[in-house]
Order: structure tokens, then sequence, then C-alpha cells
């Protein structure tokens, strides 16, 4: 049985394909089952956000598989496969595995690190779960990329630095302060990025806001919202050494901030840190603030680049999830191998079974009246001689299952004593995933 | 080969473990490597009392008089130092700085190793464990404070250019070292003070008088006063963060002169000749 992946991302394919393909959420009950009575198909999950479309399945026939997965995601959505063709791919066996492991730890991402993914993931098999098309397999091997996807988060870095300007912001505000709790911050003008900075210190302990503007009346709106306090504009350089985190982003064409304006604040303030974030072009804060000791001048150019720093090393760390991955790859391929031996020993159980109960028959009712005693004693020995026979070649089974041998001795097993094919549906196998 | 040697290099070792497991832990960003090296600096500080423990009861005295024993002893005085900072501030970056230097200290000591004879009569007081004592552990404490400003002059450095290395992300905040340098100056001051008056008080029973301006006594007062202008510059000027770091280092560099310097290039009293050691 392999694992198949059929679909495209934001890598293969532009946005107006991949709004083409989308599955609604609301609507995921008609795509699965349809995926789900497609002839080579066992098991399937649809996951479907909008930087990828992807089907997951279960299949004995994975090229035939993987062709009926492509024709079924162009007649679903109404397209042909010509425009499809191009911008999908399709993995098998363990490519497959290491793809989704990978998906779930956000490094086929976008943003290496992200965190939706992982809850799109869970969603997505959240529907298969309810409407039943994720079988035995696939409900192990999505539990599987859960944990490996937590896994990848606590032991790599990868999700730690911050790769947006205001979570950079705040991520410096914590190497300068450790504790923003007890900061003040300043907003001078106004601004969408300036406010999303100012909301994120909030969010991150920051109790203390003041807010400034030219017209007063916008500066009390925003204040507001912070519940601060407004400032008005003429005398908010009084104000500002009792500020640790100054956010500024007015329209103005020159500096509203002075160097030596600067000097006169750290001075009052006898020496405590001082984080400004200038995010005006032309700057509000004359750039040889930065001189001054225990003054941190921050303009949007310098955040970017503590933005691409942190990229790099979410990189870096990439390497080392796909390290973790390599090896969680081993053990789930080691898992599903064992799902093949229990159903060949039990089909070769089944089939000697079948040969001594048809013989017993035959010799029973030849011997005419037989003693229960003697009858008991024949039946004892056939299957003794059954369970002696079997005794090796069902331990060896089991044990070749951990070396690439494992799988040549089961069709061999399968070959020679000419097994019935196993049903389809490993649901209804017993007990399969005793381990 | 007696017990106590043999305890003296199993410390060495741990310590040696220690470092490299620190600096995995910096470099690699490898948090378990962190971990494993607190504890190893646990089991090497249990050994290191062991072996102190023992050399003091082959000897009868403590065992600080040579030069042997002093690294040894200051080398344990400042992992356990650290290990109390750890507890309060988890700071594995730091255990990167101490344990090589605790481990090259021990080094030195092993190198310096020579069989102690007899104790210098003039050492024969109990006045010598407490001056030790207070004195090395006020030297550990400016060590840790030492590091701490290393670490606070690296850390500003890249804050401001906007440069940042790997270490960028290991170093904690410019706060939190601003804070270590105020709490080991805090501890490491009275620590010294003590040091030098039980000093002096140890040379009155010992010769009479209170002090006597040997190279020694003149430099720990430097330092001490040192010290001491940084403690009141932080406490009513506001001197803070970079001049504290800066005067850290150079608080650092007297004492180095004071405990090694002095007893190796000049001549007086503390040397280690002087007391035969």
């Amino acid at each position: 049985m392999n694992i198949i992946v059929v679909g495209l991302s934001h890598k293969s394919a532009p946005v107006e394909i991949r709004e083409k393909v989308a599955f609604s959420p609301a609507a995921m009950a008609e795509p699965l089952k349809q995926m789900l009575a497609l002839p080579e198909i066992s098991e399937g999950i649809i996951v479907s956000t909008c930087n990828r479309v992807e089907l997951y399945a279960t299949s004995r026939e994975t090229e035939g598989a993987v062709s009926r997965l492509k024709d079924f995601l162009a007649d679903f959505h109404q397209l042909s496969r010509d425009q499809l063709d191009e911008h999908l791919y399709d993995y098998q066996g363990e490519d497959a595995i290491r793809h989704v492991l990978r998906v779930a730890s956000s490094l086929d991402s976008m943003v290496i690190g992200e965190p939706q993914i992982l809850g799109q993931i869970k969603t997505a098999y959240g529907y298969a779960a309810e409407y039943k098309t994720a079988g035995v397999i696939l409900n192990r091997f999505l539990h599987k990329a859960f944990s490996v996807a937590k896994r990848v988060r606590t032991e790599t870095a990868i999700a730690s630095n911050a790769v947006s300007v205001s979570f950079a912001a705040v991520e410096l505000a914590r190497k300068i302060f450790s504790n923003l709790d007890d900061k003040t911050v300043m907003l001078i003008g106004a601004g969408e990025m300036c406010e999303l900075a100012a909301r994120h210190f909030v969010n991150n302990g920051v109790s203390q806001v003041l807010v400034t503007n030219r017209t007063f009346a916008r500066a009390e709106k925003l204040a507001a919202e912070f519940e601060g306090r407004a400032v008005a504009f003429e005398s908010f350089q009084e104000h500002l050494h009792q500020v640790d985190i100054v956010l500024s982003s007015t329209g103005a064409p020159g500096y509203v901030l002075p160097a030596d304006k600067l000097a006169e604040v750290i001075r009052l303030r006898r020496n405590k840190p001082m984080f400004l974030i200038d995010i005006a072009v032309p700057r509000d804060i004359d750039p040889r603030g930065n001189k001054l000791d225990n003054v941190y001048l921050y303009d949007v150019d310098d955040l970017q680049g503590v933005v691409q720093a942190n990229l790099k090393e979410r990189h870096k760390e990439a390497a080392k999830a796909e390290a973790i991955i390599a090896e969680e790859i081993k053990q789930f391929q080691r898992w599903l191998s064992t799902l093949e031996v229990k159903p060949t020993v039990i089909s070769l159980r089944r089939k000697l079974e079948e040969i001594r109960q048809a013989e017993l028959q035959k010799t029973f009712s030849a011997l005419g009246n037989l003693g229960n005693k003697e009858r008991k004693s024949i039946e004892a020995m056939t299957s003794a001689i059954i369970n002696k026979i079997l005794h090796k070649p069902t331990s060896i089974l089991k044990d070749a299952h951990n070396n690439s041998d494992g799988n040549l001795y089961i069709d061999a097993v399968r070959t020679l004593f000419d097994l019935p094919e196993p049903p389809v549906d490993p649901r209804h196998e017993e007990n399969p995933d005793n381990d | 080969m007696t017990t106590h040697i043999i305890l003296f290099k199993i410390t060495l070792i741990a310590y040696f473990i220690a470092t490299v497991l620190y600096l995995i832990n910096v470099v690699a960003r490898n948090e378990k490597s962190g971990r494993l090296a607190r504890w190893t600096l646990f089991a090497g500080i249990a050994i290191h009392f062991a072996n102190m423990s023992l050399r003091y009861f082959e000897v009868r005295y403590t065992p600080v008089a040579d030069l042997h024993g002093s690294l040894s002893f200051f080398a344990l005085c400042l992992v356990v130092l650290f290990l109390l900072f750890d507890m309060r501030y988890r700071l594995p970056v730091m255990g990167a700085f101490i344990s090589p230097l605790a481990l090259v200290l021990m080094i030195f000591a092993g190198i310096a190793h020579k069989p102690l004879l007899e104790l210098n009569p003039l050492l024969d007081s109990w006045w010598f464990p407490i001056h030790i004592t207070f004195a090395f552990l006020g030297n550990a404490a400016f060590s840790l404070m030492f590091c701490a400003g290393v670490m606070y002059l690296l850390q500003n450095r890249m804050l401001k250019s906007k440069r940042f290395s790997a270490l960028y992300h290991r170093l904690p905040s410019l706060d939190t070292l601003d804070r270590i340098n105020y709490s080991s100056l805090t501890i490491g001051f009275p620590l010294m003070t003590m040091g030098i008056i039980s000093g002096a008080l140890w040379a009155e029973s010992v010769w009479g008088t209170y002090w006597s301006w040997d190279p020694k006594e003149t430099w720990a007062l430097i330092t001490w006063f040192l010290y001491a202008a940084l403690l009141h510059g932080r406490l009513s000027i506001g001197w803070r963060g970079k001049r504290a770091a800066i005067f850290a280092i150079i608080g650092f560099c007297c004492l180095l002169f004071t405990f090694l310097g002095v007893n190796l290039l000049l001549t007086g009293q503390h040397t280690f000749k002087a007391l035969g050691g």
C-alpha cells in the first residue's frame, strides 16, 4: 500500500490557477466522497489553502492512482488536464511521506516557520475523519505529521525569530529592555505600520501609551484605541523623558526630533536606554541620534535588515529540520511495512487452514465411525503440523520487514502460495496497527 | 596516585566537558547541550569539594597556601557563583565564558602542582581561610561581572551597528546584562571589603600592624576604590549600561594584576615565595 500526493502550490502555480482548483471548506463532503469512490483509492484527504491544493491518498496501484487523482482534480473543477498538468506535481512512497512532513513543518511555505499551515492541515484531516475518508494509514500518517511538525518547531529555531517588521520591532525592544511590562510607548504621527507596531507592543505587555499628532483630535482618537493619553504636538518633546519606546511616522519634511534634543532627553532619563523606530520617509528623527549612548534608533531599512537576517537564520535551521524529518520518515516506513506482514501471515494461515479442513472432512467421512478420542487426536495432529510448518517462516517474515528483503519475502510468499489479494480497504483488517 | 589528585583530574575533565557542551550550546543553538553542561558543572563542583576536603585532611590546613591550591579554589568559587547566578538568570551563554575560564585556572593549577610539605607558621591561623574565602568569592563575583560587561559591549555593538552575528540570538537583553553587572557588584563589593578587612586583622595578629602597603595590599586597595567609584556612580549619578560594563572590565584587569601580577612579578609579603608555598 503506497501513499500518494498530487497537487499544486505557490511554487508551481500562480494564484489565478490555484484559485480555480481550491475547495471550499464549507463543502468538503462531496469532493471527499467522490475521491474515495475512485477505484484505485483506498483513503483520501484534501488540503486546500490559499497557497496550495493537495490530495493525499493511499493506493495499491500507484501509477493508475496518480493519473486518476489528476483527472479528478480537473474534472471536479471543470478544467481540462492540459490546463493543469504543467502546474501539478505528484509524489509516491518515501517522496510522498517526505513532502507531507515538510509541508506540515512549514518547510514548504512561503515563509519558512509560519504557524498557519499546521492548523490548516489539521482542519483538512478533521474533514476526512468526519466523512470517514481517512483510514488506518492516513490516520497514523497525519498524526505522525503533526508530531513531527511539533518536533521541528521545538527542536529547531525555525519559527523563533520575527520575520515581519512589526514583530522585529518588538523583538529588538526585548533585546534592549527584556521586560516590556512597565515601559511607555509614544506614537508620533499616525500610519498603519506605526499603529500595527504599537498594537504589537501593547499585546506584549506595554501598558502606557502616549499619542501625539499635529491634529489633536486624531491623537485623542488613536489614544482611546490603546487606552492611552493624547499629547499636544507642540509640546510632545517635554514628555519624551518618560518614554522608553518611540514610534514615529509623521509626514513632516524635516526632523521632528533633532539629535541635540535627544541628547538632552537621555540625560534627563539618567541614561535609561531608549528605543526609537522611525518609519517615516523622509525620516522624522535625526539619524545622528544613534551615536548617543543608550539610544537605539532604527529606520525602515534597518528593520528590514533585521527581518532578512532572521529569514537567513530560519533557512539555516531548516537544514536541521530536514534531518529530523529524514529520521521520522524511516520510522514511519518501518511501521508501514509491518502493515503488510500481518495480513500476509493471516492470509497464509487461512489458506493452510482451508486445506486442513478440507482434508479432515475427506478423511473423517472415509473412515466412517471414528471415536471422539481418535477424531480429536487427528484434529490436534493436523493443527500441530500446520503450526510447526508456519512457525519459522512467520518469524522470519516478521523480522525481515526491518530490512529491504521484507517486501521481497512477502511477495514471494504471496506468489508461492497463491494467496488471494488482501481486501483493498485496510480498515477491515484484523488489528493491523498492533505495535 | 593519591585520591585527591585523582579527584582533581576528574574535576578538570568535568570542567572541560562542560566547556565543550556550553560551546555547542552557543554555536549550534542546542538546548539539551546547555542543560547537560549545567549538570556536568554540578557534578564537577561536588568532586571539586571532595578534592579540597581530602587535601585538607591530608595536610590539616586549608589547602590554598600554594599557587595550585589557590588557583583551584578560585576556580571552585567561580563555578559555584556562576551556578548560583545561573539559577536566577538562566544563562548558558555565560557558561560559555565561565567554564573555559575555570578550565584554564585548573590547568594552570595542575601545572603549578608541587607537593605541599609544611605550612609556613605565618599561615597557621583561622584568619587564613576566612580572608581567602572572602577574597576569592569577591573575585569570582567580579569575574562574572567582567563576563557580563564583555557580553554587554558585544550586544550593544550589534544593536547599534545593526549587524547581527549568531551570538546576538544567544546573548540576553542589555537590561539583563546590566542587572547582572549591578548584582554582581553588590555581591562582590562587600565580599572584597570583608576580604581586605579580614586581611588587615590577620596582618595585625601576625605582624602587629594592620597595613603595611605591600604591593598586594596597595593594588587591592586601588581595585577596591575602582569598584567603590562604580557603586557610587550607579547609586547616585545614573551610571549604567556601557559605562558600567567598561568599568567592570577595567576593574577586572586591576583584579587580575592584584591577584596574579603582584605574586608573579613583584615581591612582598604576599608572594608565594615569601609564604613558602
